[in-house]
């Protein structure tokens, strides 16, 4: 496999100092930091130039935060990194097109790992991401029939979410349930699909309830 | 040092509220969407069905922009600093939505317009005034929603003031110039009723919702206050928490695993308070696993992650669970010899589970270690006891799951509402 290019966008520069030491000691041959950039113009000018194969993307930034970037470049392959627990920007962004999420602080070699897997077409969902999915659906079940088929996750699906939740490897999820790794990246591919294309109304509602527990 | 918790009383019915990120017009409309679990299109279409009959739609949508309350979103202190500080993108209105709202209402005036001129409806001498009169009212209520306008209209002095004044008196004054211009007489003292009648209409029209805004700003203005000042007291104390933590990080330097333990501590406190749901430790289930997560972690500097998916009030039931769950979590952080511990908790209809997971050197659950025993024993009979399950999956060099679950009854809601 080819070395992956990648830019790093984020408003810290200690953050991206942090990324490119990490990066460049454990990740020689496999990802190469192309570019950097501190807020969504300089990122939209930096991914034109550079064209990688993947962009970490803080979830706030100057300027509209990550969504923006991805709204305005769609093409590109977004893995989304954060501080921030606030469920509704972490959906957010990857409702406007992300491939995955995951947590600062993260180690390394998870972090190369899950830039691979993004490039190769493929969902990374943390434990914390997982939550938010099935919190994010749980409420929406009652109004499903009103809305498409297409927001309601399959009994499977779920069951795939709970086991990341949980703390599940991706293997680890397919050996539980008995299904190849492949399968169950089909899963978290469609769940992925799902959190993008379920409607604007029951996410706004599923947001307010949650203020109001 | 004494610490005032003040907590808002939440009440125990849902209450509609125009929410101020997603109006077109008042918000009423969108207040109504979420409040009845329907499509937002649904209930336009509802509106403007119901202004074919006499006016009905427009009326109660009035009515309705008058009497639900505006909902600014009262975000965690993060959020809405990172919302000020234009680091999140703003949740604009999307473009089609407002088209589309546009399309439905001239197809709604199209129809009202068929409806008058076959006659069925009012005749356009009503309808052209009244429409007029609506899109006034619309006018200047939804620039009294916006706070800016509402501190233009409580000026006493200035361009403000001197505007609603010049407003009150042409109404006046259209009033005047309404009953001289007609004749004397008898019908003359009727018109004189009716003017004064227009007039004060328009006044009660134009400071109406001036005057009960006023008495909504007052409260607000209070919380506000209230709420300015709960921050600054957390800031400071968290101010001190900050740098007594890296002191001590300085003082730590050369033992890692302290250092990781401090950085994760202080973590979770910033957390907390920057992003939390800020419910009272010991209050629902999440708030106890997340107090007991904490202390695990500090206690034995291991990085427990905590997920939680819905919440239950807490009862005798739930803190045995919780219980349980630390037992659980010290077990893990005791004996597995990891690295972390995932913690994820899940309410579901009538039952909570709570799944804890290592990846350490597990063991062979037929072959108990005796010192295991003992905590194995209490936490699976307190579990029994509350009418819970226990469940634990061991494999030797895989690690270890423990499966809590626990049924909710319905008795420890009714007791909590009684509470309430």
């Amino acid at each position: 496999m080819s070395e992956l290019r990648v830019v790093v966008v984020d408003d810290h520069a200690m953050f991206r100092s942090g990324v490119r030491a990490e990066l460049e000691r454990l990740g020689t041959g496999r990802v190469q930091i192309v570019g950097e950039a501190d807020d969504v113009p300089s990122a939209v000018q930096v991914i034109g130039e550079q064209r990688p194969d993947v962009v970490l993307l803080d979830v706030h930034m100057p300027g509209g935060g990550g969504p923006e970037v991805v709204r305005q470049l769609p093409a590109t392959t977004y893995l989304a990194l954060s501080v921030s627990d606030a469920a509704e920007d972490v959906i957010g962004v990857i409702r406007a097109g992300a491939r995955g999420y995951v947590t600062k602080n993260i180690s390394a070699a998870e972090l190369i790992d899950a830039i691979e897997r993004v490039a190769g077409g493929d969902a990374v969902f943390s434990p914390r991401l997982a939550g938010f999915v099935l919190d994010a659906f749980a409420g929406t079940i009652d109004v499903a029939q009103v809305d498409e088929d297409l927001d309601r996750l399959t009994e499977r699906e779920r069951e795939v979410m709970r086991l990341i939740a949980r703390g599940y490897a991706y293997k680890e999820v397919a050996k539980e349930l008995f299904i190849s790794i492949k399968t169950v990246e089909t899963h978290v591919s469609n769940v992925l699909r799902k959190l993008q294309l379920s409607s604007r109304h029951e996410l706004t509602r599923w947001a307010n309830d949650r203020r109001l527990i | 040092m004494t610490i005032v918790l003040v907590t808002t009383t939440v009440p125990a019915y849902r209450r509609a509220s125009r929410p101020a990120d997603r109006r077109v017009v008042g918000g009423v409309a969108a207040g109504l969407a979420d409040h009845l679990a329907v499509p937002v299109v649904w209930v336009r279409i509802g509106f403007i069905v119901a202004t074919w009959f006499n006016g009905a739609g427009i009326l109660a949508y009035l009515l309705l922009w008058r009497f639900l309350p505006l909902a600014t979103p009262d975000d965690a202190p993060g959020v809405e600093s990172a919302t000020r500080a234009g680091l999140r993108g703003s949740d604009r209105l999307g473009r089609r939505e407002i088209a589309q709202t546009v399309a439905i209402g001239a197809v709604g005036l199209g129809v009202f317009t068929l409806l008058s001129v076959v006659g069925r409806g009012p005749s356009s001498h009503v309808l052209v005034p009244v429409l007029v009169g609506v899109v006034g009212i619309a006018l200047v209520w939804r620039q009294l929603d916006d706070a800016a306008w509402n501190s233009w209209l409580r000026q006493t002095s200035g361009p403000g003031h001197v505007g609603r004044i010049a407003a009150g008196v042409a109404l006046v004054g259209l009033a005047a110039i309404f009953v001289m211009s007609e004749g004397r007489g008898w019908s003359a003292t009727l018109d004189l009723v009716a003017a004064v009648a227009v007039a004060m209409i328009g006044l009660v029209l134009i400071l109406g919702p001036w005057i009960s805004s006023l008495w909504h700003d007052l409260g607000e203005e209070r919380r506000q206050r209230i709420r300015s000042q709960e921050r600054a007291d957390m800031a400071a104390h968290l101010h001190d928490s900050v740098l007594q933590t890296l002191a001590l990080l300085q003082k730590n330097a050369h033992d890692p695993a302290a250092v990781a333990t401090l950085a994760r501590r202080q973590e979770r406190e910033l957390r907390d308070w920057l992003y939390g749901d800020e419910a009272p430790a010991g209050s629902t289930l999440v708030a106890g696993l997340r107090a007991e997560a904490g202390d695990v972690e500090t206690a034995h500097q291991v990085p427990v992650e905590l997920v939680a998916v819905g919440d239950a009030p807490m009862s005798s039931d739930v803190a045995a669970l919780v219980r349980a769950a630390r037992e659980a979590m010290v077990n893990a952080a005791k004996h597995a010899g990891v690295g972390r511990i995932d913690v994820y908790s899940e309410v579901a209809g009538a039952s909570a589970e709570v799944f804890v997971r290592d990846r350490g050197v597990g063991f062979d659950p037929d072959q108990i270690p005796d010192d295991r025993q003992g905590i194995r024993g209490s936490m699976v009979e307190r579990m029994r006891r509350h009418g819970g399950d226990t469940r634990i999956k061991s494999t030797p060099g895989e690690g270890t799951e423990v499966v809590l679950t626990m049924p909710l009854r319905e008795t420890t809601t009714q007791e909590e509402s009684r509470e309430a």
